[in-house]
């Protein structure tokens, strides 16, 4: 297992402010998968990206096969056999999935394309996906954030690489797509590929990765095979110190209904119905494509509805637009927090006050020492790494990217705040951070209706679980019943039971 | 990144300062009091409408209709004080309505209708235009009284008041944009619009507001360049609508939309019209003047899209 693929020496990378790699070395072997792990700004993605050419380090060397190389882009990098796939996604969303996943490499026959042989190529890699149902030829940007993720791997796998480098790859992804990535790994694997994969999941870590690199504050802290730690030295490698109490959750809900929703319909949902307590966290479980996010996102009047009724503590209210909503004291996270959730090129003091402008101004004008106190306030109190408020969210690594989004929510401190897949990207100590926090607030009084992926986080958190499939809500558990099968067999559509029985 | 702002405009400072200097040794009327002040007279009816326009590009818009909405003002004003004797001040609030009512047109149009934005304000340029000439048969008017015509021509501690008006406003929308709510949102409709609508942006308020704002200021400078001149054309600020996205985009304001600011748009419209100013100064043959001009819009619209290409 002697044979080193691709090699770091030294690697330094500095950002205005921030030194974001200081002096990594690592090798890679061949066929392995090497995990790295680390906290939201650990500097995983600058290193891969140095790796991948979209960055050039300060300092430092890097050899693939023992010859020293320097890519100038992901293209060119790509041309020497090292594929990634970057935490940001990079689909074309205007583009048919087949030219998506074969961008670059199309056959061309006269400067035609030939598409006969496209689409039975993009067939075969949707196979292996196991997503099969979609057709080569749909426009990537019509599906859902999960199968686009999907698409971006089959992308990876479709190319002949010697490396393969996943940044994040299963933050979007439910449970049965891991499941076949991991497949997708395992042959890849077997084939010799090298697969570089980072994630915040330890989970995953322990159940595919051969060796694993931690990561603290741009240096390296320690490297081991896989079976020969366990994940509580990881944990500790990567925070700097024990973490203990991972799931706090003593809150309990109060008896007064603050929210109902009755026969609400939308275009990917039908006839939901369901209460909401005071102080209570509801979550919402169900596979990509439930209908969970556009659930909210009508709720929410970013989306609109057909039909249904909305009563806020026991009055009717109508909420056509995201502002109605927020006058209501209804805090929104959304799911994709660079389409939605931030305005990139606006600094993280800009993005934090955004939604609550109204509520520090006077005459019209921001009252920016007012401004300026909140965002250092939440800054500190999420512990969001940069710079300064004054740094870009563009430039911030994708966890502090969704603290950020967090805390300009939090700051409204809303009365019902609906959280989509609230820990997407954020680290095990920042986590554990935001349960606490969900914790207190539910203690305060607030309620939170909880969208998530995550069973672990569904099971631990919450006080019921709502779950949706195909539209419809199947279930809705209690706390003391609910059990991760349970969730699955409502969550799983009716049409695959029926098939299956 | 206020410091990297702030070396964006220096940039373009640095750019206006070395032109200046090139017409200084190159011709020996450029640096005088005189050549100055007529030049600065010349930028600031551009200036006031840029302004406005570089709110709308900062939405991610673009207002082809400023350079037809300054002639149907100026025509508004022009037929209201000779034809129709109306005291200034309701004739000159009645051109600066007419201006606003065409940019709230063009809001409706873009946000209710959603109509892009270049096609939008492509018809109102063609409408705006056509009205000016229906109302006036395509005569000149004049003259006016002179209290209206002292306002353009008058000049206080020997600045004329047309670039003194340049001045105040230039301070007020830098407030504006910079410190009040309206001004942050602004910026945030065109940095990310489903994320400014999700915290609770009304979008299509703000789109609005942008091309009334937009309207207005071009219906002061019809106004001003009306009572500067002592006439009202229909033609009056014909084709000034490149001259004005020009200098939105020379001063640092992204097409792409977000960012932007008020003092680089000045910068903008002053290396615009001393570059003219200048021209003609070398004696360049206006026809090449032409040339020139588009050769620097071209030049700043493409280093504004490599700046774009950066940004991911
Ligand atoms: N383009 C950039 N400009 C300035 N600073 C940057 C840039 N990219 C990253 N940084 C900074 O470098 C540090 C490392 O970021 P990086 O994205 O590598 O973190 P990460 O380990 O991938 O974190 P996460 O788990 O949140 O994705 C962070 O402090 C980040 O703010
Ligand atoms: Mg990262």
């Amino acid at each position: 297992m002697s044979d080193t693929v691709l090699e770091v020496k030294n690697i330094w990378k500095e950002f205005p402010g921030v030194i974001a790699l200081k002096g990594i070395n690592e090798t890679f072997l061949k066929g392995e998968v090497h995990a790295i792990v680390g906290e939201n700004g650990a500097g995983k993605s600058t290193l891969i990206k140095i790796i991948s050419g979209v960055f050039s380090p300060n300092k430092g060397d890097i050899f693939l096969k023992g010859k020293k190389v320097r890519f100038g882009s992901p293209i060119d990098a790509k041309s020497h056999g090292i594929v990634t796939i970057f935490q940001e996604l990079s689909v074309l969303p205007n583009l048919s999935v087949a030219e998506n996943i074969f961008i670059g490499q199309e056959k061309t026959n006269l400067g035609f394309l030939s598409y006969g042989d496209l689409y039975k190529r993009t067939k075969e890699i949707l196979e292996q996906l196991e997503i099969a149902d979609i057709s080569p030829s749909t426009i990537t940007g019509t599906l859902s954030v999960a199968y686009q993720q999907l698409i971006e791997i089959g992308r990876a796998v479709a190319t002949k690489a010697d490396v393969i480098i996943m940044d994040e790859p299963t933050s979007s992804l439910t449970e049965n797509e891991v499941k076949t990535l991991f497949k997708i790994i395992g042959k890849l694997k077997d084939n010799g590929v090298t697969v570089i994969y980072i994630s915040h999941k330890l989970d995953e870590i322990f159940q595919i990765a051969d060796r694993v690199t931690i990561m603290r504050d741009g240096e390296k802290v320690g490297i081991y095979n896989i079976d020969e730690v366990v994940e509580d030295r990881i944990i500790e490698l990567m925070v700097g110190r024990k973490l203990e109490n991972y799931y706090i959750k003593d809150s309990k809900p109060r008896n007064e209904v603050i929210l109902q929703v009755k026969g609400f319909n939308g275009e990917k949902f039908r006839n939901v119905s369901f209460d909401l307590r005071k102080g209570e966290i509801l979550g919402f479980s169900g596979l990509v494509g439930a209908g969970r996010t556009e659930l909210m996102m009508s709720l929410f009047g970013f989306l609109p509805y057909d039909k249904g009724e909305i009563y806020l503590k026991g009055k009717k209210i109508n909420i056509k637009s995201p502002l109605d909503a927020i006058n209501y004291n209804i805090g929104l996270v959304p799911e994709d927090r660079k389409l939605q959730g931030l305005i990139l090129i606006m600094t993280v003091r800009e993005n934090i006050t955004l939604p609550g402008l109204d509520r520090i101004k006077i005459a019209g004008f921001i009252k920016l020492a007012e401004e300026y106190r909140i965002a250092k306030q939440k800054v500190e109190e999420l512990s969001i790494k940069t710079p300064s408020i004054e740094q870009k969210a563009l430039n911030l690594s994708g966890g502090n990217q969704q603290k950020v989004v967090l805390a300009k929510w939090l700051n409204l401190r809303p009365e019902i705040l609906i959280l989509d897949e609230p820990t997407r990207g954020i680290d095990v100590g920042a986590k554990a951070e935001i349960y606490k926090l969900m914790n207190e607030m539910a203690k305060e009084g607030i309620s939170i209706i909880m969208v998530s992926s995550e069973l672990p986080e569904i099971l631990a958190m919450s006080d019921r679980v709502a779950v949706m499939a195909e539209g419809e809500l199947t279930a809705v558990l209690e706390r003391d019943e609910v059990s991760e099968e349970k969730i699955m067999h409502y969550a799983t559509p009716r049409s695959v039971l029926s098939k299956a029985s | 990144m206020k410091r990297i702002f702030q070396i964006k405009e220096i940039g373009i400072l640095i750019i206006l300062l070395v032109l200046m200097g090139f017409l200084g040794i190159t011709t020996r009327s450029f640096l005088t009091s005189e050549n100055l002040l007529t030049a600065l007279l010349n930028i600031s009816f551009i200036a006031i409408m840029a302004f406005g326009e570089t709110m709308v590009i900062i939405t991610a818009g673009i207002d082809l209709s400023v350079g037809s909405i300054l002639g149907i003002s100026s025509v508004v004003i022009a037929l209201l004080l000779h034809d129709y004797h109306m005291a200034m001040v309701p004739a000159i609030l009645s051109g600066l309505l007419m201006g606003t009512t065409m940019g709230l047109v063009n809001g409706f149009l873009i946000t209710k209708l959603k109509l892009p934005p270049f096609i939008a304000t492509m018809g109102m340029l063609s409408i705006g235009r056509g009205l000016a000439y229906v109302l006036t048969g395509g005569w000149p008017i004049s003259p006016f009284p002179e209290t209206f015509t002292n306002i353009g021509q008058g000049k206080l501690f020997g600045i004329p008041n047309p670039v003194l008006f340049m001045i105040v406003l230039a301070i007020i929308a830098h407030i504006f944009l910079k410190y009040t709510v309206l001004g942050r949102r602004i910026y945030a409709v065109g940095g990310n619009l489903n994320a400014a609508r999700l915290s609770g942006v009304k979008v299509d308020k703000i789109l609005i507001l942008v091309y009334a704002i937009a309207g207005f200021l071009a219906g002061i400078s019809g106004f001003l360049m009306t009572a500067w001149l002592g006439v009202g054309q229909a033609n009056a600020g014909q084709g000034y609508e490149l001259d004005v996205i020009a200098a939105a985009v020379i001063g640092g304001t992204s097409l792409m939309g977000g960012e932007g600011t008020i003092l680089g748009t000045i910068l903008g419209a002053a290396i615009m019209g001393i570059l003219r100013n200048g021209l003609i100064l070398l004696g360049v043959s206006s026809f090449w003047q032409q040339v020139a001009i588009g050769l620097v819009i071209i030049f700043a619209i493409a280093f504004d899209r490599l700046r774009g290409g950066l940004r991911k």
